[in-house]
Formats: C-alpha cells, sequence, structure tokens
C-alpha cells in the first residue's frame, strides 16, 4: 500500500469537510477498497473512514418504507431486516462470508458499484432511492454503468430507502471462488408492476430486463417467461462463463426467482 | 500517523501507528500477540479472523485507526483465566481439529462467533458458517467435528476420517 493519511471523523459534517480535501477519498467497510490499495490500484492522500459515524449506521421502517442506513453492515442488514423485507436480507446474508458480512456496508458496495455485486439488483428492482448529504438520487438514474455512479467527487450515500415490494426475491448463481454474483436476478412485485434488476451478466453493470417485466406485470409467474431469452450483446464474456451462458443463467434464474417469490 | 486506543484481550492500549497500518500488523508488531496469522492478506482464507466488538472480522482487510475505541478479542484472549484451553480449543485438540495449526486461531475464532450466534449448530451450518476459513491439511471434517464437540453435541453420526 502507498502511505496515506487516515482520518474517522464521528460526524457527517466532518466526513464532507474532509473529503473536500485533495485527494480524499471516503472508506466504508473496506472490503473492496482494502484490497484495491494493498494492489496500489488507488493512491488517496487522505482516507476518510465512515465507520466512526453512528448517524449512518442502522435500519428502520415506517409506512411500507425500509430506510438502511448508508453504513449499516451486511450482516446488521440480513438480521434486522429479515421481518420487513425478507428478500432483502437474504441477499445481505449470503454477500462473501460472515467477516466479510461484519464489515462490509452497503454505502461502500453501492458507491462502488461492481458489475458482480449484489446489492445494486435490490436497489433497482425495488425502485429505491439513494440518499447521500445533499439529494436524494433515484435508482434508475443512479446506476450509470461499470463502477460509475450518479454521485459527485465527495458525495456521501446517508442511507437507501426500499419501498418494501409485495412479493419479491433474489437468486444469485455464485461464481464459487469469489461468491460474487456470475448472474443474480432480483425480481420484485410492487404496486406499479414488476421490476427484473440483473446483476453480474452485463459489461454496464446492473440492468433491468424490460422484456421479463413486461412479461411478468401482466402475469406473475414463472411461466410467463416462457419463451423469453435475453440478449447476450454486452454481457461479460470471461473464463467463468460466456455470454451466451451468462444469457442463459438470466432466463433460467429469473423463472427462479419468480417461484420463490410466490 | 493516527492515534488509536482501544482494548485488546481486556488491556487498554494506546499507540501513534501509520495511517495505512492493518490489524494484522498492529496486532503481530505492535503488540507482538502473533497468533494472529496471515495467510492470504486478501480476505479469503481467514487465518487472522479476530473479534472487533464482539464481531467477527479479517484483521487483514481492516485498519487499526477503525478500531479505535473498540474492544478486540484475539487467539490470546481465548483460553480460559486459569490459562487452560476454552472450551472450543479443547475441542479442537481432543477432536484432532488441527494439523499444521496456521488456520486454527482464525477457525477458533470463527467458531466461537458461531456458537455465540446459534449456540446448537447442525453440521450443515458449520460448514456454511466457515466458508470464510480455509483449511489445507484437515479436510475440515474434525474441524465440523470440535465444534459440533464444543457445542455439546454428539458427534458420533459424523463419519470417522
Amino acid at each position: 500500500m502507498y502511505s496515506f493519511d487516515f482520518v474517522r471523523p464521528a460526524t457527517l459534517d466532518e466526513a464532507v469537510a474532509a473529503l473536500a480535501g485533495e485527494e480524499a477519498q471516503a472508506l466504508g467497510g473496506g472490503q473492496t477498497l482494502i484490497p484495491t490499495l494493498k494492489q496500489r490500484l488507488a493512491s488517496p492522500a487522505t482516507l476518510v473512514s465512515l465507520g466512526g459515524i453512528a448517524a449512518l449506521k442502522g435500519v428502520s421502517s415506517s409506512g411500507g418504507t425500509l430506510t438502511v442506513g448508508g453504513g449499516t453492515t451486511h450482516g446488521t442488514v440480513a438480521a434486522e431486516a429479515a421481518s420487513v423485507y425478507p428478500a432483502l436480507a437474504k441477499l445481505a446474508g449470503n454477500i462473501g462470508d460472515p467477516a466479510v458480512r461484519n464489515r462490509g456496508t452497503i454505502g461502500g458496495s453501492l458507491a462502488n458499484n461492481d458489475p458482480s455485486a449484489c446489492y445494486p439488483s435490490a436497489v433497482l428492482a425495488s425502485n429505491a432511492t439513494v440518499v447521500t448529504n445533499t439529494r436524494e438520487i433515484a435508482a434508475d438514474d443512479y446506476f450509470q454503468g461499470l463502477f460509475t455512479t450518479a454521485l459527485e467527487p465527495g458525495e456521501i450515500i446517508t442511507a437507501v430507502k426500499f419501498p418494501v415490494p409485495q412479493k419479491a426475491a433474489y437468486i444469485k448463481f455464485e461464481q464459487p471462488a469469489s461468491r460474487f454474483a456470475l448472474v443474480g436476478v432480483f425480481v420484485a412485485k410492487g404496486a406499479d408492476g414488476v421490476r427484473v434488476a440483473v446483476t453480474g451478466a452485463s459489461e454496464g453493470g446492473v440492468f433491468r430486463w424490460s422484456e421479463a417485466e413486461a412479461a411478468l406485470s401482466s402475469n406473475f409467474s414463472a411461466g410467463a417467461l416462457d419463451g423469453l431469452s435475453a440478449s447476450a450483446d454486452g454481457l461479460i464474456n470471461d473464463l467463468h462463463g460466456s455470454a451466451a451462458y451468462r444469457a442463459h443463467l438470466i432466463g433460467v434464474l429469473t423463472k427462479r426467482a419468480v417461484a420463490a417469490a410466490g | 500517523m493516527v492515534d488509536v486506543t482501544m482494548k485488546v484481550n481486556g488491556k487498554t492500549v494506546t499507540k501513534s501507528v501509520k495511517g495505512n497500518m492493518l490489524m494484522t500488523e498492529f496486532l503481530r508488531e505492535e503488540l507482538r500477540l502473533t497468533g494472529t496469522h496471515v495467510g492470504c492478506d486478501t480476505s479469503q482464507c481467514g487465518a487472522c479472523v479476530i473479534h472487533v466488538n464482539g464481531n467477527a472480522v479479517k484483521a487483514c482487510t481492516m485498519f487499526a485507526g477503525e478500531c479505535a475505541g473498540a474492544e478486540v478479542t484475539t487467539i490470546e484472549g481465548m483460553a480460559n483465566k486459569d490459562g487452560s484451553l476454552n472450551v472450543i480449543q479443547q475441542a479442537f485438540q481432543d477432536h484432532h481439529g488441527l494439523q499444521c495449526g496456521f488456520c486454527t486461531p482464525g477457525m477458533v475464532m470463527s467458531a466461537s462467533a458461531l456458537l455465540k450466534e446459534n449456540p446448537k449448530p447442525s453440521e450443515a451450518e458449520i460448514r456454511h458458517y466457515l466458508e470464510g476459513n480455509i483449511c489445507r491439511c484437515t479436510g475440515y471434517h474434525n474441524i465440523v467435528k470440535a465444534i459440533l464437540a464444543a457445542s455439546g453435541q454428539d458427534v458420533s453420526a459424523i463419519a470417522a476420517e
């Protein structure tokens, strides 16, 4: 690792001020950023830990909306969201391994927007809102491609607001070494129809499969997807799976997710 | 440099360390607590698992500065007060849950976190929980047995290996 200054502010305002500095970088749980620093793929002058800000942590729910603080760990979401939004809790409980889940945060995952991460699919399928220190960003506007988001430099995710769907499920086909999604599909049936978000598959990061959404909005059953196939254009083609294989998995996993959602 | 104060195995320590110092380095080099092992240094093998405020974490993927104000427990803090092995450590010995022993500190720390969360785990639950701890010697068989035994459950159903 290159050397850097490490600061751990106790309030959001102090963190925002620290991030305004030259070459400053926010640190969530560090489960992606620390390995990146070790490989010298990043060289911040100052690392601003968000781990000491109590206001960013916790899960709460009211009026059909589940709010997860940006600094909440996957382990906490798995435990505390289970009664309100079980599909989201289950997703969180299958990220990495137990020790990783005790450090990694939802805000860190979304800010990084790894094309194979689990959380982006939940946020996009749930039509959630990403809340930052300056504004609220709709999920459809937030994800802008591979490791790219609507966040401005220095902007901090303070919370994510999930409208709790009537039915939802996430099915992940794991890349067995990393446990990231080779393909993962999150299906959510809400008041305004069905949304299907796919992670792990596309070179452009998480995306919505609109043909499946249309089919499922008129008939929410696995059978409604018969004859539909996802296009392999723009899908990831690597040693773990070809683009055609990933396209096939999207269809299979979407059916399984619909079946699991009931 | 960053000043950190934390409690490690019940003892308060204060050190001034470089900003990029990992917890593995802090424990091993600053405190000379070398029971926390560095296997892969990439967050995969679990030989460095410690508890921070009661939660199992990988010390190779956490900065010392993140532990400011925290209660940290390492393998050196796991024995009984009189120095004898605790129930999990004793079970690892009784059931030959180690060969070379390199992964053992992390295995014991993860097992302890599991049993706190789930006092009577099934064999499948143990295997699932240990997915972030890698052992190259035992084939996991005797580790699973040891954890079952430590939780007071019958191990005779697990085939001898």
